[in-house]
């Protein structure tokens, strides 16, 4: 309980909270001639969502992959709770741009997957995994193959998935790309009324500023080539009204604009 | 398929070829060739006869253990080969070798070695039908999703469980349509094994018919050998439809 109360209370005094992640120093190259990132020193606060916002080329969802131990850097360190990063760790959780769900498995056996890799039990498992799947807004949809299912549905699934394992910190790699319109809006919304059922730390990469603006807590805008943190800004946007108030907000469309007149040099 | 705006039912040319046969069989132009209806009615004859029985149970044991050993050496060999750049470079070039290479000339090194029994003629159904096996389950392998390694290596998954719960699976298609091309092979390294050793099994009575000019029987026996290759590529056929609802969708 003490791990959610501390959550809870990050959120509503962002300033005073212990960074979850840390990432100091980082630096990646590829081969010789290329490289991804540099000096990237950056603090993510418990209970909150920051979001690494820039163009394409920026090394945004390279940044993510080494946080989630998928990659390693060439220098500096990522810390999770204190721990230096080695690998992946059931402290986090990846959800994938692609989706990456089993195609010849049903909903509840790929939202179960992650506790199936760890070896509970399949009874208890596909509880765990019912609950995600109802919390995702799929109910229903529990024995479907993901081939059945629209790409907002497969991410709901990719979603539980990494809810299921409990994990501290969600990594989110442009979870949004491959869903159309209307339902990357839904899914936002949703994702905004998840997070304050489950306290989580959220990273999530995303190329869209309105996207970033609308959920993060936090915004990372990074610069392309080699990839440096340019700005961290804070929107103060409330987000206890209605998704169509918040998107009409004066905050919101100023945040919007100030980034965008921050990243138009780097459009080609 | 139409001609001319008529609908061509799907047997047709089957039908077809089987009327030519008969009608050339019934002008006694080529002693070889007896008309099909005669064949077809020796078809029962020749299944009855206790003969082909004993010959048929010495082929289908031969076969199935051979592709038994085919299929537990191939996969696991297509495994190594999808996984390990070093195991490709090394095993990559004599398995393309293999697999296109006239493995009916070997039969009688074959037959040296393991000399004129049922060894050889397993040993010829594996060698037809091992290669082809593992090349499918090598492109299997390679083609599995990178997102979906990922994904397991991010949820903390062993090798052992990326290998069965995730390769195997998005590799089946690939290795399914191996095994299903390596039966089809597997059953022309039966017969050729049996006609080169022929004093074994459907070899000893294909060279007794033929010797003897009997070739009603001789094509009989001929049928049943085709009927059977197409019979047990198509069951696999039937498990390769089973899991197609995925193998296109492997990559979305």
């Amino acid at each position: 309980m003490t791990a959610a109360a501390r959550a809870v209370r990050a959120i509503s005094s962002a300033d005073a909270a212990k960074p979850v992640v840390e990432v100091r120093n980082l630096g990646k190259r590829y081969g010789s001639q290329v490289e991804a990132l540099r000096d990237i020193n950056l603090d993510f606060p418990a209970g909150q969502l920051t979001s690494l916002l820039g163009p394409s080329g920026c090394g945004k969802t390279t940044l993510l992959k080494i946080i989630a131990g998928l990659l390693p850097a060439t220098n500096g360190e990522v810390f999770v709770n204190g721990q230096k990063v080695t690998g992946p760790g059931p402290e986090r959780a990846f959800v994938f741009q692609d989706f990456a769900l089993l195609p010849w498995a049903t909903v509840v056996r790929n939202a179960a997957f992650g506790l199936e890799l760890r070896g509970v039990p399949v009874a208890e498992r596909e509880k765990t995994a019912r609950h995600y799947i109802d919390q995702v807004g799929l109910s229903g949809f529990e024995n479907r193959y993901p081939h059945e299912l629209s790409g907002g549905m497969r991410q709901r699934v990719g979603l539980a998935r990494a809810l299921a394992v409990n994990a501290d910190v969600l990594l989110l790699d442009e979870p949004f790309s491959a869903v159309d319109e209307q339902n990357r809006r839904k899914f936002q919304e949703d994702l905004l009324k998840l997070r304050q059922v489950e306290n989580k730390t959220l990273i999530f990469v995303t190329h869209s500023i309105e996207e970033a603006v609308y959920l993060s807590d936090r915004i990372v805008l990074l610069s392309p080539r080699p990839g440096r943190v340019s700005e961290v800004i804070e929107p103060r946007i409330s987000r206890d009204r209605s998704p169509d108030q918040i998107r009409r907000d004066s905050a919101y469309l100023d945040t919007v604009e100030t980034i965008w007149r921050g990243l138009r040099d780097y459009a080609d | 398929m139409t001609i001319a705006g008529y609908r061509i039912p799907p047997m047709f040319s089957l039908i077809f070829w089987a009327i030519v046969w008969e009608i050339v069989g019934r002008l006694g132009l080529v002693f070889l060739f007896p008309p099909l209806s005669h064949v077809v009615m020796e078809l029962g004859q020749v299944l009855g006869s206790g003969q082909f029985l004993g010959a048929a149970l010495l082929t289908l044991k031969c076969f199935f253990i051979g592709i038994g050993i085919a299929i537990a050496v191939g996969v696991p060999l297509g495994y190594l080969m999808g996984r390990s750049d070093t195991a490709d470079k090394l095993l990559g070039i004599w398995v393309n070798l293999f697999v296109s290479a006239p493995l009916s000339a070997l039969v009688p090194v074959i037959m040296i070695l393991f000399g004129m029994g049922e060894a050889t003629i397993i040993v010829t159904v594996v060698l037809f039908a091992v290669w082809i096996i593992a090349l499918d389950t090598r492109a299997g392998v390679r083609d599995v999703s990178p997102s979906l390694l990922a994904m397991a290596q991010s949820f903390g998954a062993t090798r052992w469980q990326t290998t069965t719960k995730i390769i195997f699976f998005a590799a089946l298609p690939e290795i399914l349509a191996g095994i299903r091309l390596g039966v089809i092979r597997g059953v022309k390294g039966v017969v050729i094994g049996q006609l080169l050793v022929s004093i074994l099994g459907l070899g000893e009575l294909f060279e007794l018919y033929s010797r003897n000019f009997l070739m009603e029987e001789f094509w009989a026996l001929t049928l049943i050998v085709f009927g059977f290759a197409l019979g047990a590529a198509e069951l696999i056929a039937i498990l390769e439809r089973k899991i197609d609802f995925y193998a296109g969708v492997r990559h979305g």
